[in-house]
């Protein structure tokens, strides 16, 4: 198993290159760089220009550029940006920190309803209420997480208007001052947790209670539940204790390869909510033309896709003796 | 699937006739598992009404989505049933606009990425190999790229038309259709009637085309509909961060996102776009499952 996965782990090395080369090209053709610089008013002078080239290392060819870039990151450095006040690698760790809050959260919420939605439905096959959980499972599904995550916050905001006081924050990862302790600081957090973790949960409930419900069905048709059955066991106690644990292999491989989803979807749910996280970092470096940011987004997000996918892999065997890798 | 057909439509063919029972093709089985479906059936109905309502209501309604009416923000009546915004557009007119240019969006989608995949995929499956593995890497490799992040920079690029938006999504979504068709060509290509059409003499072209994707096409089929479902919720959301369909032209995610002040003090401008990319979406995908049923009766979710 370990050497499996330290071939698996050195397979991804060309894989994350590549990639990086690819979006590398794709950033380095798709626009002038400087573009912002130049369109000033009053125009800087060509010397102001050329220094700025040379610190974005726009002097050297393409190829070597990429050089430059990928030397640098093993060392720690992850290149510089467009703007001046940016260090890219101090920047990408903060937010990264931001974002794996988020999605830790929505992860847990969206696996808890998606188990007992999916097992429920699966028990009570065809009736009225798995149609009904169905029917919220696709409409889940086919809603836009943007217009879902603006709904939220406007619920949010007439809540708050209700009450009279803020109770869920609609704005930002924390508020900018908190007065108190560390349980101050905390319930902070929290209640500006709460919507944006509904929100991107959500996204992924659809998807993972259809999936729970097959895979729980699956089970409940095999002949060792049958058999359990049979024996006299209780309907409860088969269901929790020999069916349940085996449908859950597969829950635990989906959840860990829908990780470049949910990284997707952060980026929809911290623009509406105004948090800084990695999402916002992608957009506004979209937005700058900053070449090095979006490539030290890319590496992030591949890293961490292909760290989850390999655990999913890992976790497959370990939860079924089945599964053995060479 | 159709090896089982002929085995039917075969040597069995004139028993079933002698004994009054009509034969069934295969299309007819497939069409009647999929009108028993309630929730597809209904979802096809709607979805057509939707789109002959975007493309043929668009072109006889009163108001284009460009033209600006007297009336501002006014809430929905019966002369601006969707109400207008703050220039005096009819939201009507624009969420019909909005509608035809996303269903335009993910049909080309779903064209171009559903035929390339199919493609890569019958090709890959069926050299298996030294082939399979260099197209199988390259698919991951697509795989790998974040969708949003590859499309955002490369519509930031161009003026963001909407056939561009339609291309870099397909470009990106190819390989999962690849990786579908791949896996059902690779089981394919072993039966029987490919290696008795092999000893016919027939070349690779021939039978890939004549046989493999022929008969993986009920896979196909439903992973496209799937990617149509997909790609309006891509569209929608690319739209929505400034980085999809660009001013003057308009989609209903771009509308959402223009919206997205106004929604406590001009509701409609919000409700209506998204009602619709949900109604879309939701149409579709029940469509899709309705597919699957009817084309793999082994999975079926509903009684029959």
């Amino acid at each position: 198993m370990l050497s499996y996965t330290l071939r698996r782990l050195l397979v991804a090395v060309p894989v994350v290159i590549a990639s990086t080369f690819i979006v590398f090209i794709l950033v380095t053709l798709s626009g002038v760089p400087l573009a912002n610089l130049k369109g000033r008013n009053p125009p800087p002078s060509a010397q102001v220009i050329a220094v700025e080239e040379q610190r974005l290392h726009l002097d050297q060819p393409v190829l070597q550029r990429y050089w430059t870039w990928i030397t640098g990151v093993v060392q720690g450095d992850f290149g510089p940006s467009v703007r001046t006040n940016v260090d890219i690698g101090h920047e990408i760790v903060t937010r990264f920190g931001v974002t794996l809050r988020l999605i830790a959260f929505a992860v847990v919420l969206a696996l808890l309803l998606a188990i007992v939605v999916g097992v429920v439905s699966a028990v009570n096959q065809y009736s009225g209420l798995d149609y009904g959980f169905t029917f919220a499972a696709f409409l889940f599904l086919s809603m836009p997480s943007f217009w879902f995550a603006v709904l939220l916050k406007q619920g949010g905001i007439s809540l708050n208007n209700l009450v009279g006081e803020p109770v869920v924050y609609t704005i930002g990862e924390k508020s900018v001052v908190v007065e108190g302790g560390t349980w101050a600081h905390l319930v902070d957090a929290g209640s500006h947790l709460i919507l944006p973790t509904i929100s991107l949960a959500l996204i992924s409930f659809g998807a993972w209670s259809r999936f729970q419900r097959a895979s729980m069905l699956d089970v409940l048709n095999s002949d060792y539940v049958l058999f359990a059955r049979a024996k006299g066991l209780s309907r409860r106690r088969v269901v929790v204790k020999h069916a349940l644990r085996t449908a859950l292999i597969p829950m635990a491989t989906i959840t860990a390869l829908d990780f470049a989803a949910l990284i997707s979807g952060a980026v929809i749910t911290e623009t509406v909510f105004q948090w800084r996280g990695l999402g916002d970092f992608l957009v506004t470096s979209v937005d700058q033309r900053d070449a090095y940011a979006v490539l030290a987004w890319l590496l992030v997000v591949a890293v961490a896709v292909i760290v989850f996918n390999l655990i999913a892999d890992l976790l497959y065997a370990l939860l079924d003796p089945r599964i053995r890798y060479e | 699937m159709s090896e089982h057909v002929d085995a039917v439509t075969g040597p069995a063919a004139p028993t079933a006739v002698s004994t009054g029972v009509r034969e069934r093709s295969q299309r007819e089985l497939v069409l009647r598992r999929f009108l028993r479906h309630k929730a597809a059936v209904i979802s096809l109905v709607l979805f057509v009404a939707i789109v002959v309502l975007a493309f043929v209501g668009g072109a006889l309604w009163r108001y284009d989505y460009a033209d600006i009416t007297p009336d501002a923000s006014v809430p929905p009546s019966a002369e601006h049933p969707f109400g207008t915004d703050n220039l005096g557009h009819d939201t009507f007119a624009q969420v019909l606009r909005g509608t035809q240019r996303s269903i335009e969006i993910a049909l080309l989608i779903a064209f171009l990425a559903g035929l390339f995949g199919t493609l890569w995929g019958a090709f890959s499956g069926y050299y298996r190999g030294l082939t399979d593995s260099v197209m199988m890497r390259i698919a991951d490799l697509v795989l790998t790229l974040p969708l949003l992040a590859v499309a955002a920079v490369l519509t930031r690029a161009t003026s963001g038309s909407w056939w561009f938006v339609a291309l870099v999504i397909a470009a990106l979504q190819w390989a999962y259709v690849s990786r579908v068709v791949r896996g059902v060509v690779l089981s394919l290509r072993e039966k029987e009637y490919i290696e008795a059409s092999r000893a016919l003499g027939a070349t690779d072209r021939w039978i890939i085309f004549r046989h493999l994707i022929p008969n993986a096409l009920g896979p196909i089929i439903v992973n496209i509909t799937i990617l149509v479902a997909a790609a309006i919720l891509v569209e929608t959301a690319l739209s929505f961060l400034g980085l999809g369909v660009q001013p003057p032209d308009t989609s209903l995610g771009l509308l959402v996102s223009e919206a997205d002040t106004a929604v406590s003090t001009r509701p409609w401008l919000f409700y209506f776009p998204g009602a619709f990319i949900v109604l879309i979406a939701l149409t579709i995908n029940f469509i899709g499952d309705g597919l699957r049923d009817a084309f793999d009766p082994t999975q079926r979710k509903v009684r029959a």
